[in-house]
C-alpha cells in the first residue's frame, strides 16, 4: 500500500496546537495531519500529552492557541456535541459512560431515535448490530454498564462512536482493556474503517498494535512533535528512541526532516 | 436472512445469558436482582404493607374508607414536592427550599385572590410562575456561579421564608373564599362514581396495550418479549386492584379529583423520564455529568430545567395546601414539610446518589409518610410522635440506599 497523504488534502489538519494546565504547558506547538483513509498512530510515553491533544480535538478542551483544520476548512471546535455534528467521533481514554445505564442508552446517549417517544426497539436492534459488527462478548444489554468488564466497556466506548456517520475517529489507547481476541477485532475494525475512507486517530502504547495498521506515527515528547514515522519502513527501535528521547539521533532528526520535507511538496 | 424455526431471539443468544424461561425463573431472578441490592420499589411496598398492618392493629379505624379517602387528599400537596425532590435527585443534586417556597407560592395564591380581588386562575398562575422563577434563579447560581445546590437551596429556604412572612404582612393567616373552585376542588370534589371505574379499566387496558404493542414490535424486530401469560396477568391483577380501590373510597366519599390530578402528574413525570430524550440525560447527568457532557448533552440546560420542574411542583404544591386548608397562613409549608418530601422521595427508592429512581417514588413514598402521621393522629399522639417515627423511616430509608448502593457495586448493578 502507498501513502498518499500528498494527493489529497488532509481530512484534518492541525496547527501550532497549545495548552498549558495552569504551569504545565501539556501541548506546545503541536502539528498533525490526518488524511481520509489513513491511520495515524499517535505514540508517547506517560503525561506526554496524547490524552490532551485527544478532549482539544474531542472539544473537551479548548486550545489555548492553534488552528485546526476539518475537509479544507477551519474550524473552531467549541464543545463536544458540536464536533460530533462536525462528524469527529471519539473513544476516550476514561470511556466516559454513564454507569448507572445500560448498554443501548449508553451507545445512543445524547442521539436517541425519536425524542419524544424513545424508540427502545429500534435502538436495540441497532445496537445489536453494531455490538455483533464487533464480534462483541456482551451477553445482555439492559444490564447497567456498571455490570460490564473493562474490555466489555471498551467495546461499548468504541460501538458508540462508529453510531452516526463519523468521517474522523479518534481512539484513546482503545485497546489497553482488550483480550487477545478483541484487539484483533478492533485493528481489524480500524482496517475497515480506514478502508471505508475515514481519518482514523489511534493513541496507543502497543508497539506491535501500531506497527499492525497505522500509515504513519506521529511521535509527541514532553507535549511536542518529536517526528512522524512512514509505520512501514520505520523500526521499532527509532520509535522507541523518539518517545523517550534517549537517543536524539540522527534517526529521528532524519525522519522528522523527512516527513516536514513531504508535507511541503 | 432467513429466520431458523425456534432459534433465540437476537437478545437472548449468548450462551451465558440466565434468561428466565417459566415463571419460577423470573421470580428467582427477581430474588437475585433484590439481594445484589437492586432494591427498585420493593422497600416502599414491604414499608406501606407493614405500616397500614401495625396502624391498623392499633387502631381499627385507620383502613376504613373514610381516612382512606382523607390520606387520599392529604399525600398531594406534600406529594408534589416530593415530585419536584424526586427530578432534583436523579441528576445528583437537592433542593432543600421546596418547603418555603410552597409557603410562598400559598401566600401569593391568597394575596391575589383575597387582597387584590382577583378572579382564582390568575392567583394560581402567579403562584407557578413565582416557583418557576425560583427554580430558574436557582439553576442560574448552579451553572453560571458553581454555587452548590445543597447551599444555595439552604439559602433559599430562609430566604423564601421571609418573603412568605413579607407577603402576609404580618397576618397570621389569609383565609380564602370558602365557595371558591380552588377550595372546593381540594375538599369537595370527587370523581363520580362511574367515572371512576372506567379510569381503572382504562389504567389496566392501557397497560396491557402498551405492552402488547411492545412486545408485538420487539418480536418482529427479532427480539425476545413478554410472554402473552404475563401480561395478561399483570394487567389482571393492575384491574383487580384498582376496581378494588375504587370500590373501597366509593364506600364513602370516593375518589378525589385532586388526587387524580396528583396521580396524572406522576404519570406525566414517569413518561417524560423514561422515554424522552430529556428523561435520559437526566438520568445520564446524575450518573455521570462529564460523560454526559461528551456525549454532547447540555448538561447546564439539564440542570437549569431540572431545578425549574422542581420549585413549579414545590409551587403547585403550596397552592393545593393553601387550597386544602381553605387558606394560607405563616407556618404552610414550614416545619417538617421540606424533610417530608425529602424523606417521601427516598423511602420511594430514587437514590440521593443521583442517577437512580423514578416518578412514582414521590407517590409510594408520601403515601408512606402521611400513613405515619395520620396513624399517629388516630392514636393521639401529637407531633412530637410523628417527627421522631418520620425521622427514624427516613434514617432507615437512607441507610436502605446507601446499603443497597455499596451491595450493587459489589456485584456490578451500577
Ligand atoms: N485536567 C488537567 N489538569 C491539569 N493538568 C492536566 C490535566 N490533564 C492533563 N494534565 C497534564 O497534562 C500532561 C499531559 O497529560 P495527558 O494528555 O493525559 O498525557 P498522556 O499522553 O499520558 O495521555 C500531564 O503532565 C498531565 O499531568
Ligand atoms: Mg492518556
Amino acid at each position: 500500500m502507498t501513502i498518499t497523504e500528498s494527493a489529497a488534502p488532509p481530512v484534518l489538519s492541525l496547527r501550532g496546537i497549545t495548552k498549558n494546565f495552569g504551569a504545565v504547558a501539556a501541548l506546545a506547538d503541536v502539528d498533525l495531519d490526518v488524511g481520509a483513509g489513513e491511520v495515524v498512530a499517535v505514540v508517547g510515553d506517560n503525561g506526554a500529552g496524547k490524552s490532551t491533544l485527544v478532549k482539544i480535538l474531542a472539544g473537551v478542551y479548548r486550545a489555548d492557541a492553534g488552528a485546526v483544520r476539518f475537509q479544507g476548512e477551519e474550524v473552531a471546535l467549541e464543545s463536544p456535541a458540536q464536533v460530533h455534528a462536525l462528524g469527529i467521533a471519539t473513544v476516550f481514554q476514561d470511556l466516559a459512560l454513564c454507569e448507572n445505564l445500560d448498554v443501548k442508552a449508553n451507545l445512543f446517549l445524547g442521539r436517541e431515535l425519536r425524542p419524544f417517544l424513545l424508540d427502545d426497539v429500534a435502538m436495540e436492534q441497532q445496537s445489536w448490530e453494531l455490538l455483533r459488527q464487533l464480534s462483541a462478548k456482551i451477553p445482555t444489554l439492559k444490564v447497567p454498564v456498571a455490570a460490564l468488564s473493562g474490555g466489555q466497556r471498551q467495546t461499548v466506548a468504541i460501538a458508540r462512536a462508529l453510531l452516526g456517520d463519523p468521517k474522523v475517529i479518534l481512539l484513546d489507547e482503545p485497546t489497553a482493556a482488550l483480550g487477545v481476541a478483541q484487539t484483533a477485532e478492533v485493528l481489524n475494525l480500524v482496517e475497515r474503517l480506514r478502508d471505508n475512507g475515514l481519518g482514523v486517530v489511534m493513541v496507543s502504547h502497543n508497539m506491535a498494535d501500531v506497527r499492525a495498521v497505522a500509515d504513519r506515527v506521529a511521535v509527541l515528547r514532553l507535549g511536542r512533535n518529536n517526528g512522524v514515522f512512514d509505520a512501514r519502513s520505520v523500526s521499532s527501535e527509532d520509535i522507541v528512541a523518539a518517545i523517550t528521547g534517549a537517543a536524539d539521533n540522527a534517526v529521528s532528526k532524519r525522519a522528522s526532516r523527512l516527513a516536514a520535507g513531504t508535507e511541503e511538496s | 436472512m432467513t429466520r431458523v424455526e425456534n432459534a433465540p431471539a437476537v437478545d437472548l443468544q449468548d450462551e451465558r445469558l440466565l434468561a428466565p424461561k417459566t415463571l419460577g425463573d423470573s421470580v428467582r431472578a427477581a430474588v437475585r436482582r433484590v439481594r445484589d441490592g437492586d432494591l427498585g420499589m420493593l422497600p416502599v411496598f414491604g414499608g406501606i404493607i407493614v405500616i397500614w398492618t401495625v396502624f391498623q392493629l392499633l387502631n381499627r379505624t385507620f383502613l376504613s374508607s373514610t381516612n382512606l379517602v382523607n390520606l387520599s387528599f392529604d399525600i398531594v400537596p406534600v406529594g408534589f414536592l416530593a415530585l419536584g425532590i424526586v427530578c432534583v435527585l436523579l441528576v445528583g443534586q437537592i433542593d432543600l427550599s421546596v418547603g418555603s417556597v410552597s409557603g410562598v407560592s400559598a401566600a401569593i395564591t391568597a394575596m391575589v385572590m383575597v387582597q387584590y380581588g382577583q378572579p382564582t386562575w390568575i392567583a394560581i398562575a402567579a403562584a407557578v410562575a413565582a416557583g418557576s422563577v425560583i427554580g430558574w434563579v436557582y439553576g442560574q447560581g448552579f451553572n453560571r456561579f458553581a454555587v452548590p445546590s445543597f447551599v444555595m437551596t439552604l439559602a433559599g429556604l430562609l430566604a423564601f421564608l421571609g418573603v412568605q412572612l413579607w407577603l402576609l404582612r404580618g397576618q397570621n393567616a389569609v383565609n380564602l373564599p370558602y365557595d371558591s373552585n380552588l377550595v372546593q376542588f381540594a375538599q369537595l370534589w370527587f370523581v363520580p362514581a362511574w367515572l371512576a371505574y372506567v379510569f381503572a379499566v382504562l389504567a389496566a387496558a392501557g397497560v396491557f396495550a402498551a405492552g402488547w404493542i411492545g412486545a408485538r414490535t420487539r418480536r418482529a424486530a427479532g427480539l425476545s418479549a413478554v410472554s402473552m401469560r404475563l401480561l395478561v396477568m399483570r394487567s389482571a391483577l393492575i384491574l383487580a386492584a384498582l376496581v378494588f380501590a375504587v370500590y373501597y373510597l366509593n364506600r364513602t366519599r370516593g375518589v378525589a379529583w385532586m388526587f387524580m390530578l396528583f396521580v396524572a402528574f406522576v404519570l406525566v413525570m414517569h413518561y417524560v423520564l423514561s422515554r424522552t430524550k430529556f428523561g435520559r440525560s437526566v438520568y445520564a447527568v446524575g450518573g455521570n455529568p462529564e460523560a454526559a457532557r461528551r456525549a454532547g448533552i447540555n448538561v447546564k440546560r439539564v440542570y437549569s430545567w431540572v431545578f425549574v420542574l422542581c420549585s413549579t411542583f414545590a409551587a403547585i404544591g403550596g397552592v393545593l395546601a393553601a387550597a386544602r386548608l381553605a387558606a394560607a397562613t405563616q407556618s404552610t409549608g414550614t416545619g417538617d414539610v421540606n424533610l417530608n418530601a425529602i424523606a417521601a422521595a427516598v423511602i420511594g427508592g430514587t437514590s440521593l446518589f443521583g442517577g437512580r429512581g423514578s416518578a412514582f417514588s414521590a407517590l409510594l413514598g408520601i403515601l408512606v409518610i402521611q400513613s405515619i402521621s395520620s396513624g399517629l393522629t388516630l392514636l393521639n399522639l401529637d407531633s412530637s410522635y410523628r417527627f421522631m417515627v418520620t425521622g427514624a423511616v427516613l434514617v432507615v430509608a437512607v441507610a436502605l440506599d446507601s446499603f443497597a448502593r455499596r451491595s450493587r457495586q459489589a456485584h456490578g448493578r451500577g
